[in-house]
């Protein structure tokens, strides 16, 4: 066992994190919206150190075959090694295809958006929402920061304008929002022996046996989830990981601020 | 037909647009910064000098420079930048590399390397020379020693009038011919460590543009001091 | 014009111009362009009667002869082991340095030092090259563990130990911890998980506001409130004289 973790557990024992907190204690977490013009919608997410952003890019293009009048949602993550001495420059690494996966599958299977409000002409054009994710600084959970950003961001997005002719005008924004139905808040829960903490940083990431996405909707309906982590997980882990998440998914949707419904 | 005036507002033809920069943003970095200019932001983060893997790109006699130019999917207007490598990126990574090389001293890093990564979240022309003006107070910020800062700003052509720090907008004037040179400049000697050009212009003009974007870079020069200065407030007495 | 256009103790930044006309004279970090003595780093400009230098604020350590470092170890070798020195650069550790046991040809050196452990070591040489020898051998030279590590930046370093000691003696003393920091800026804290977390909140408060005038004070005050315990003005020193070397 590592001189790291065996400290961990140590002060897990008496209730307590490295930097202080208690097991189930978040950092100080904020959202900023509009961080970025160009995008249609974007949003800056900070928890403690960890900072994020978001974007959104509204496209026109032509509607899968098997889904003729349902526009597209796609999630991407980019870990460039800007944020984090660990990242490396180069094709996008497992870790990020899993984190925009999680994301991704967070928003689309609760439905969050809806698809078929994003159809223009039935099997001829849809519009298709593309969220990329940016951590610029990694100090740990950016599994909940960059789901937090993107439904933020998603919640920024305003239409731009189509001219008469079909064409995009990028330069013009309408006041139409995407037609959002439900805001999924995604909170990765740790196990660290026999405790399960939240919002872990660099050091605490490091040495957790498992961990377990759950992405949730303000009335505590599960909308996706990611188990992570060597280690297996009992069905009473699971029971006291989804009490544990939905309960945060609660307290960082306030967040949002405002734009939240 | 002439260009009377900027697309903008701005009042003159070499006025900048309004620039911010902040070091020390990204704290897991060893120096970082963000400079925006108009709508053009750049983050910067530098690592290192630390090991450089593979070995048989370590150089014996002294450390190495690698840069990294990244736009955001989301930064540009219109469609979505693919992630990825692209020519365009690679060339520009290049020549950032080549703009901030010269004020370096990496002699007493031998087999080391610096890493620059520069990630734009929003662009409106002038990127490149925004990431440059990042990474040079990034690096600064990393205690990386250097000769000087390295400034850096698009001149060029606007139907019949020298212009510095052109927009998006105005690079697209179709009134009359355009030209856009980004520039990047050691500015105690004013010499010349970047010069790309796009469009076309007259030998006078070009001479006319880089005597007026030298005025240009001083204005830079004390914003990324500033911002330097303001991550290191003065003082403490009892350390020595 | 001549003469200096900065003052003492000012915070420069590359190129900046610190003196006009040939009156001072360039030292560290500090070079001659033309008439002007300009800095060649970001740092705190120090004016010693005509010659100026700068005093790093920021960057990585570099390691010189007689540094006393905290390392990790990464690599057990035939010979000794390799440390991590939180630098570009790694160290080696040799067998008749590590330890001062009688070693057998052949020995499993992961008895002395394993893969993980850290170590409080002192550089024995440095090369134009830059590899770097360390030893164990020396007083307060030994393997560190149930504690925590962090790092801080290599300059603050001064800052952090204080007149003879009296910062870091102060945070020892009030929070009961043993407390080591390296030269290379990884400091070891050892102590009550809640005190730990207070000497590290402390070391890093020293670390950010290291520019304050008065520092001492106002780390005083702030370890009265958090611990509600009254400190000597004095700070006594404690035994473990290694954690204070400068």
């Amino acid at each position: 066992m590592s001189e790291s973790r065996k400290h961990i557990t140590e002060y897990l024992k008496k209730g307590l994190r490295l930097d202080g907190r208690k097991l189930d204690e978040f950092r100080e977490v904020s959202v900023e919206y509009g961080v970025s013009k160009n995008a249609e919608g974007s949003a800056r997410v900070k928890i403690g150190g960890t900072e994020v952003i978001a974007g959104v890019k509204l496209n026109i293009g032509t509607p899968y075959s098997d889904r003729p009048d349902e526009g597209t949602l796609m999630v991407g993550v980019e870990l460039y090694p800007l944020a984090s001495p660990e990242f490396e420059a180069g094709p996008p690494s497992i870790d990020s295809i899993e984190l925009a996966r999680v994301v991704d599958r967070g928003i689309r299977e609760a439905g969050a958006i809806d698809n078929k409000a994003l159809c223009i002409e039935k099997g001829e054009k849809i519009w298709i929402v593309s969220v990329d994710i940016c951590p610029i600084n990694d100090e740990g959970n950016l599994f909940d920061a960059a789901g937090l950003a993107a439904i933020a961001a998603i919640m920024d997005a305003k239409f731009p304008k189509v001219e008469k002719d079909g064409t995009v005008n990028y330069k013009e924004r309408t006041k139409t929002p995407l037609p959002i139905k439900k805001r999924p808040i995604p909170i990765t829960v740790w196990r660290i022996g026999n405790d399960l903490i939240v919002d872990p940083i660099n050091e605490e990431e490091k040495s957790t046996d498992a961990r377990l996405t759950i992405a949730s909707l303000s009335d505590g309906v599960i909308c996706a989830l990611q188990k992570g982590g060597d280690a297996t997980l009992t069905v009473e882990d699971v029971d006291k990981m989804t009490d544990l998440a939905i309960a945060k998914a609660k307290d960082l949707r306030s967040k949002l601020g405002g734009k939240s419904k | 037909m002439s260009y009377t005036k900027r697309v903008d507002g701005r009042k003159s033809f070499t006025e900048l647009r309004p620039i911010t920069a902040k070091a020390g943003v990204i704290a897991r970095a060893d120096g970082s910064a963000y400079f925006k200019i108009g709508n053009t932001a750049a983050y910067a983060a530098v690592y290192g000098p630390r090991e450089l893997h593979p070995r048989n790109k370590q150089i014996p006699t002294r450390g190495l420079l690698r840069c990294d130019y990244v736009m955001m999917p989301f930064s540009g207007m219109g469609d979505r930048v693919r992630p990825g490598p692209n020519r365009r990126a690679k060339e520009i990574s290049m020549v950032t590399q080549k703009a901030l090389d010269p004020v370096l001293d990496l002699q007493d890093y031998p087999n080391a390397v610096v890493d620059v990564f520069i990630c734009l979240p929003e662009t409106d022309a002038g990127s490149r020379c925004a990431g440059i003006c990042a990474a040079s107070i990034a690096l600064a910020d990393a205690g990386v020693p250097m000769k000087d800062l390295i400034c850096a700003v698009s001149t060029g052509q606007v139907g019949d009038k020298v212009v510095v720090d052109l927009d998006y907008a105005e690079e697209a004037y179709s009134d009359g011919p355009v030209s856009d040179i980004p520039v990047a400049m050691i500015p105690s000697t004013g010499e010349l460590t970047l010069l790309q050009m796009d469009g076309e212009i007259s030998k006078k003009d070009l001479m006319e543009a880089l005597k007026l974007v030298k005025e240009s870079m001083n204005e830079i020069y004390e914003v990324q001091k500033n911002a330097l200065k303001d991550k290191y407030p003065a003082g403490g007495d009892d350390d020595e | 014009m001549s003469g200096l256009t900065i003052n003492d103790k000012d915070v420069v930044v590359p190129g900046e111009v610190l003196a006009e006309g040939m009156d001072y004279l360039p030292s560290h970090g500090t070079y001659r362009l033309d008439d002007t003595i300009r800095a060649g780093k970001l740092g705190l400009a120090r004016i010693d009667g005509k010659v100026i230098k700068i005093i790093p604020l920021s960057g990585v350590y570099s390691p010189r002869r007689n540094d006393v470092i905290i390392c990790k170890v990464f690599d057990v070798l035939m010979s000794g082991w390799r440390v991590n020195t939180f630098t570009p650069y790694s160290a080696m550790l040799s067998m008749k340095d590590g330890t001062n046991e009688f070693i057998m040809k052949g020995a499993n050196l992961t008895k002395y030092h394993q893969i993980g452990d850290y170590i409080m070591c002192k550089v024995v040489n440095v090369t134009s090259q830059r590899l770097i020898d360390v030893t164990m051998k020396g007083p307060g030279l030994r393997k560190l563990d149930n504690g925590r590590f962090i790092r801080v930046n290599s300059h603050k370093v001064p800052r952090i130990i204080g007149k003879q000691g009296s910062m870091v003696s102060m945070v020892k003393n009030a929070t009961g911890c043993r407390i080591l920091v390296g030269q290379n800026g990884v400091v070891w804290v050892s102590g009550e998980p809640e005190m730990e977390i207070l000497a590290i909140e402390t070391i890093k408060k020293v670390e950010k506001e290291s520019h304050v005038s008065g520092l001492t004070d106002t780390i005083k005050v702030f370890l009265e409130e958090k611990t509600g315990k009254k400190l000597e003005t004095k700070a006594e020193e404690k035994s473990e004289p290694e954690g204070e070397q400068q």
